[in-house]
């Protein structure tokens, strides 16, 4: 059991993240019992093998991946993890909000990787609704991040329309 | 100019308090400096040779005169008693704590300012035009647009942390005078023939190491739609631009690697899901932004002021002042007038606290209490009666803004170089200041004419030495300062890269090699040719045998 951040609190969560370490390969990496956030490669290769478990699978996204390779599974994935190899590598906030926005994926997104405090803002705004912050860091100062800006002026996923069109309502 | 409502304020306030945070948990040691870093960029804070430089945006150039009597106290209070303003529309500051820079931005919120996303790998202060709403040529003042812009582009929560900085420029006018061909994106507003208004869209343009004209995107947008245009383009390239090596990240290294036919046919795929979206601008927001940008109270006068006229038959620097410093306006009776930054002597775009006090007071009394801040380091006091400017050149002349040079050989664009920055090559001012004083004859200067001199003191090109009609650029050979020059560069509309004349100089040497380059010029002109004209017609190889003499000659043949 680790403890994330989820709509904004923290919880006590049960997923293991596989990795492929290496020498491994999708088709033999060892996968533990229980909840699952796999790599696409382990997804693609061992999917009926996934899905027959009776636990819940999710599929994590590397800096590089797009959504554009799990388009088609969503709908059958509960978690999507995206994940951040250093926080200032910025590509995932793209993801998530294509996740959101193009892909109209509903499910968990959960930021992995280098999670911190100051970016949980933003990542919220671009869909991410769980944060496995970066180990060592405070969980529940974290929290009050969310709070940073009350109106921002963007459109995003948190809130649909830009300010300049709520400032004229 | 733009006004803040509340929230506009809640935001600046609120990011004030984020970054009191920020510094107080990296002060504990909860955050890491690597953690910290970025965050602090975002603010503006660099760690310099001396001490941190705070780096304060001033939004495509629009400056208050309260802001800047704030800009003043801080440089009092915190600083030494100066700032700098650069290329970029912000002012620096060299010398802060950074205990002390919470307190600076909440300073500065209260005068509706602050330093959010000055550095950074983010949507950085947007530029434009210093003549933007009072120039003759213009076709749309671009200020609500950029003002609607910053809006977007400030705490964008997707291109917080892009590959590498994001720059853009707006220019409404037929001149460009926003260097919109070297930026990230350079916007040109146009109208068509069917009175539709919108942009033609410049893309990976960039100075830096590897300088790179920008591509034309696409001919024409529709106003209405450039945020979710700009949103398509860096969304593809915040996916795909170079993350590997920081010198090959920008996004002019993504266009020149897809081609700019692919980057566009990616952009528009991406735009097809963006374009009509929410974050499509509507007549109404338009229109109240450029409210605040309506023109001021101007008083009827004559179109030429028979006093105005007088004076200048009467005093020679008077006239002298005018042609260089002052520049028609739109409207009958006014004129621009740009206060110099550039007294030879001092730093270039360097101003002390006392200056930006008489420059505020200036503003007021003469200009509806509003000011400019050029790309090429000045102050721009835009809407000045003619009948004025009598009275107002005495005072700026007592201030130090009346050295009658705009244009000219020494105002020139130049970076803080070796004196302040830590990636510097070489020193910049100095050197910067020896030439002036090469050039200190006024009618020589005059002789001589238009012509941009830019100095970078290393090949982040913070100077803009790539589009100087003379370049200097400060090399680092075997840990001695030595100095590039290029000639033939050239901002506007037909932007073009300078060509390297030949190998470096010394320190001692650059003065006399620009005097020769200068001297060649004036030798070989015909009629009223500026210098930039003489060089197309001549070329590189003329200006190396007129500076390195027979060696170059050889080495031609
Ligand atoms: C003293 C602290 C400064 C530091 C550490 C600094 C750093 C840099 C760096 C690293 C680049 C290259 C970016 C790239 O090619 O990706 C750059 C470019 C630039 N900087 Fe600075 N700079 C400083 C001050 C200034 C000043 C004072 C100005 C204006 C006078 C300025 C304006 C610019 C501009 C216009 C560019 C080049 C345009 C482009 O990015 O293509 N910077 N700076
Ligand atoms: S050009 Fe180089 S020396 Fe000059 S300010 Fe930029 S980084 Fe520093």
């Amino acid at each position: 059991m680790t403890t994330i951040i989820k709509n904004r609190q923290a919880v006590a969560d049960d997923f293991s993240t596989v990795t492929l370490a290496e020498g491994e390969t999708a088709e033999t990496v060892a996968l533990p019992a229980g909840p699952l956030l796999v790599p696409i490669a382990v997804w693609q290769a061992r999917k009926t093998e996934l899905q027959s478990r009776g636990t819940p699978v999710g599929v994590w996204l590397a800096a590089g991946e797009g959504p554009e390779a799990i388009a088609g599974d969503l709908a059958t994935l509960p978690v999507v993890g995206v994940h951040f190899p250093k926080f200032v590598d910025g590509r995932g906030y793209s993801t998530a909000r294509l996740l959101r926005e193009r892909y109209s994926y509903c499910g968990e997104i959960r930021a992995l990787g280098d999670v911190l405090h100051d970016q949980l803002f933003l990542m919220a705004r671009c869909g991410f609704d769980a944060f496995a912050l970066k180990e060592g860091k405070d969980i529940a100062k974290a929290v009050a991040a969310f709070e940073t800006f009350r109106n921002p002026y963007q459109a995003a996923v948190d809130q649909p329309q830009p300010l300049f069109r709520r400032r004229a309502a | 100019m733009y006004r803040y409502d509340q929230y506009d304020q809640a935001l600046v306030d609120e990011r004030v308090a984020q970054f009191s945070d920020q510094v107080a948990r990296w002060k504990s040691g909860e955050l890491t400096d690597d953690e910290f870093r970025p965050l602090r960029l975002q603010n503006g804070l660099y760690i310099q040779r001396h001490a941190p430089m705070f780096r304060i945006a001033v939004p495509y150039g629009m400056l208050a005169s309260n802001q800047l009597r704030c800009l003043a106290q801080l440089g009092r209070q915190y600083d030494r008693g100066y700032g700098h303003f650069t290329t970029r529309h912000n002012m620096q500051f060299n010398w802060p704590a950074i205990e002390d820079v919470p307190a600076m931005l909440a300073e500065l919120a209260k005068v509706q300012m602050h330093a959010i996303q000055t550095s950074g790998n983010c949507i950085r202060n947007i530029t434009t035009d210093q003549f933007a709403g009072v120039a003759a040529d213009e076709i749309l003042d671009p200020r609500p647009l950029c003002e609607i812009m910053r809006q977007w582009s400030t705490f964008h929560p997707e291109f917080a942390f892009l590959p590498r900085k994001f720059k853009i420029a707006v220019n409404g006018a037929k001149e460009d005078r926003a260097l919109t061909w070297f930026h990230d994106i350079g916007l040109h507003i146009v109208k068509t023939d069917d009175g539709l208004t919108g942009f033609r869209v410049i893309v990976g343009g960039g100075l830096g190491r590897t300088p790179i004209k920008g591509e034309v995107l696409r001919e024409f947008l529709p106003w209405q739609d450039i945020l979710t245009y700009c949103e398509a383009i860096i969304r593809v390239y915040n996916r795909y631009g170079r993350r590997d090596n920081a010198y090959k990240a920008r996004i002019k290294i993504l266009v020149q690697a897809l081609g700019v036919e692919e980057f566009g046919r990616q952009v528009e795929a991406e735009w097809t899901h963006l374009k009509g979206g929410p974050a499509t601008i509507t007549q109404a927001e338009y229109d109240r932004v450029a409210a605040f940008f309506a023109p001021p109270a101007y008083a009827t006068l004559p179109a030429i002021d028979e006093a105005f006229v007088q004076q200048q038959a009467e005093s020679v620097p008077f006239a002298r002042w005018v042609e260089r410093n002052v520049r028609p306006h739109r409207v009958p009776g006014y004129a621009s007038v740009t206060l110099s930054l550039k007294k030879p002597g001092t730093a270039p775009g360097d101003v002390t606290s006392d200056q930006m006090d008489a420059a505020a007071e200036l503003a007021d009394r003469y200009s509806f209490g509003e000011l400019r801040v050029t790309h090429e380091q000045n102050l721009v006091l835009a809407d000045v009666e003619q009948r004025q400017l009598f009275a107002l050149w005495q005072e700026a002349k007592a201030a130090g803004f009346a050295t009658p040079n705009i244009g000219l050989l020494t105002d020139m664009i130049v970076c803080p170089g070796g004196d302040f920055c830590d990636l510097a090559n070489a020193r910049s001012i100095p050197v910067a200041n020896a030439v002036q004083a090469r050039f200190d004859d006024l009618d020589y200067l005059w002789d001589i004419g238009d012509i941009e001199l830019n100095f970078s003191g290393c090949m982040n090109s913070c100077g803009h030495h790539h589009v100087g009609n003379i370049g200097i650029l400060g090399v680092d050979k075997g840990n001695e300062e030595w100095y590039q020059i290029t000639v033939g560069g050239e901002q506007g509309n037909d932007a073009q890269l300078g060509k390297v004349i030949g190998p470096s100089f010394a320190a001692a040497d650059v003065p006399d090699v620009i005097e020769k380059i200068v001297r060649f010029y004036i030798a070989q002109r015909q009629d009223d040719e500026r210098f930039i004209d003489t060089f197309r017609r001549l070329g590189i190889d003329a200006f190396k045998v007129a500076v390195y003499g027979d060696k170059a000659r050889l080495k031609a043949a």
